[in-house]
């Protein structure tokens, strides 16, 4: 914002939307095409949204051309963010705006899987909510499926709804190739290299989930799309030693 | 004159003050002096006399009238010369042979002896007290999981010999291991922490509050988000048996609260849901599950009632993982309270937890 007001009108009015995906904090955006904005049908229901909507729209555009005080630019310049935004969650589930957002999260623009056994996965941007103003941007990881918060508080300030809760979902449907290969690795909590067993035994809860899922894909002749290195891992497992439960030791014999 | 002369602070305070070393606990010097709790270190890390002596803030022995140790080798033929000279050009001797090259080695030495010592200092008693005290300031950040709420994380390593992997961050609400946010944490030694420190400071301190303010993240999402909210609060919360105070150790509550029903990522597209036949669809559930009833974990109960039969079966005591709180009358037979320790008075220990603060380090054994 300080940024924007500091520059000359000219500069501004030329490359609105150049300046907004490179300006700081803002890097999950990708630049929508100038045809997408300039079709109504692609903004049909946001003039109800977005208040100075044929101004702001003016401005993202780079047409704007209309003289007010300070404190009018302030409010047209932040409709006109709430539009892009709104626009964005639209364009990015088109071909174009998924290639674009592709090449983003190959580049992992998005950041990467805090999870330890996720080894680095690139993130994308998710929505919980459609609706603006509900909840900020989330972190999808596709290897463990989750949702995190992002590192950054700059990043953790934009709306969820400017993304979406879909485009992660559709992404990897146009593109099954980008998705990784799920890894049953977990990390075990352990105690002088004991397992502790309350989480090992929820652990073992949740294998057997994991295998009714696998067999119940099997039954349909689904890939399972999990690692193959898996099977070892898990011969190991059966060995199993012995769990540290509070106070003594409980030997799982099968 | 003699001595170090500059009010400086300790190693160990100057070293815990560095960037990327807020983690690291003080360790009290009584800790290291004691050797007993050095035991084996010796062959880990090289110079370790050096080392110990730079930790300690010790000088060297037969030079304890010297400068500080940076400083002295330029000054110490001005300085030095004339105070001690005899026992002195012995020591400096000695001490210029090693001091140029040596001195930064020493000091990788230290760091290494102290990231040894510290793991296993912190799950000492005052140890584990002074981490708690950290944990509690949020020192160590907290969960970048959206589920967990910000529950409050404790450094860890995944491997207690150094120079494997650095250090991770362990949510007891999720029971999974992330990557510190900020990469000046990536040259920190996860040894330096330890694979034990992490679960036993949770079997230590059993009544910590880890399921945060779930009630606030709740509040301001859409129709969907409530109706799940609401599946969670109906199934996962509600159906385990309220008078269970202890399952496998740990109070039902503090059991993964990340976890279960309503805390797992459900995908959807336009508001369906992905289906698990979908080659995009969901794998990996099962990961954030929960049983709803957590009862469902008590294996060895769940193994002699599928055996019913078996004429070898262990005396009650040892199959029971299940604590309840006995007000609420014969649930089962099996699964009332009957642990040794607290035998008939089950009650007494609201809490439950056999694992509690007093008790503390003791994995040992209660029979």
């Amino acid at each position: 914002m300080d940024d924007f007001n500091s520059e000359t009108d000219s500069d501004y009015t030329s490359y609105w939307r150049d300046w907004f995906i490179s300006s700081r904090g803002n890097e999950y955006f990708c630049e929508i095409d100038e045809e997408y904005l300039t079709d109504r049908f692609n903004l049909t229901g946001l003039n109800t949204e977005v208040q100075y909507y044929q101004y702001a729209l003016d401005l993202v555009t780079d047409v704007f051309d209309f003289d007010c005080d300070d404190e009018m630019r302030e409010q047209i310049e932040k409709s006109a963010r709430h539009l892009y935004g709104l626009v964005h969650a639209r364009y990015i589930v088109t071909t174009r705006g998924l290639a674009k957002m592709l090449e983003k999260f190959k580049k992992s623009d998005f950041g990467k899987c805090p999870r330890v056994m996720c080894e680095a996965q690139p993130l994308l941007p998710m929505g919980q909510s459609d609706l603006a103003n509900t909840s900020p941007v989330k972190l999808y990881c596709s290897r463990c499926e989750d949702l995190y918060n992002p590192k950054s508080s700059r990043h953790a300030s934009i709306d969820g709804a400017y993304f979406g809760t879909s485009f992660h979902n559709i992404l990897f449907q146009v593109y099954p190739a980008m998705l990784p290969p799920k890894s049953q690795r977990r990390f075990e909590p352990r105690v002088f290299g004991f397992r502790v067993h309350a989480a090992a035994a929820l652990s073992r809860w949740q294998g057997d989930k994991r295998e009714e899922m696998k067999e119940r894909l099997r039954q349909t002749r689904i890939e399972t799309g999990f690692e193959e290195e898996d099977e070892e891992l898990e011969e190991d497992d059966d060995d199993e030693e012995m769990d540290v439960a509070d106070g003594f030791e409980v030997s799982r014999q099968q | 004159m003699s001595s170090s002369s500059q009010v400086t602070e300790s190693w160990i305070s100057s070293f815990c003050g560095l960037l990327g070393h807020e983690y690291f606990a003080e360790v009290s010097e009584d800790f290291i002096e004691d050797d007993f709790n050095l035991t084996g270190l010796q062959s880990q890390v090289p110079m370790y006399k050096e080392a110990l002596e730079m930790i300690l803030d010790v000088e060297p022995e037969d030079d304890d009238d010297e400068e500080d140790e940076d400083e002295e080798e330029d000054e110490d033929d001005d300085v030095l010369g004339d105070e001690k000279p005899l026992g002195y050009r012995r020591a400096s001797d000695r001490r210029h042979l090693r001091m140029a090259s040596d001195l930064s080695v020493i000091e990788s030495s230290a760091e290494l002896l102290y990231g040894l010592i510290h793991q296993r200092y912190i799950i000492s008693r005052p140890g584990i007290q002074q981490m708690a005290e950290k944990y509690e300031l949020q020192h160590f950040g907290t969960c970048p999981r959206v589920h967990c709420n910000s529950c409050k994380v404790l450094p860890v390593g995944l491997n207690d010999s150094p120079g494997h992997e650095t250090v991770k961050l362990f949510c007891p609400s999720c029971l999974d291991v992330y990557t510190p946010p900020n990469s000046r944490f990536q040259a920190v030694d996860g040894a330096f922490f330890g694979t034990t420190f992490g679960s036993l400071f949770f079997m230590t301190f059993t009544d910590l509050d880890l399921g945060g303010n779930r009630t606030t993240s709740a509040g301001a999402t859409e129709s969907l988000l409530a109706i799940q909210a609401a599946n969670s609060d109906a199934k996962a919360r509600t159906s385990t048996p309220a008078n269970v105070t202890s399952i496998n150790g740990v109070a039902p509550v503090n059991l993964a609260p990340g976890l279960g029903a309503g805390s797992i990522y459900e995908p959807r597209i336009y508001g369906f849901r992905v289906s698990e036949r979908a080659r995009s669809g969901p794998r990996m559930k099962w990961l954030r599950m929960r049983p709803a009833d957590v009862t469902e974990l008590d294996e060895t109960r769940r193994y002699w009632e599928e055996h019913e039969g078996d004429g070898d079966r262990p005396d009650e005591d040892d199959t029971n993982m299940v604590d309840v709180r006995e007000t609420g009358a014969e649930r089962k037979k099996k699964s009332v309270a009957r642990r040794r320790r607290v035998n008939g008075g089950a009650a007494a220990g609201n809490g439950g937890s056999p694992m509690d603060t007093g008790n503390g380090v003791g994995v040992g054994g209660a029979g």
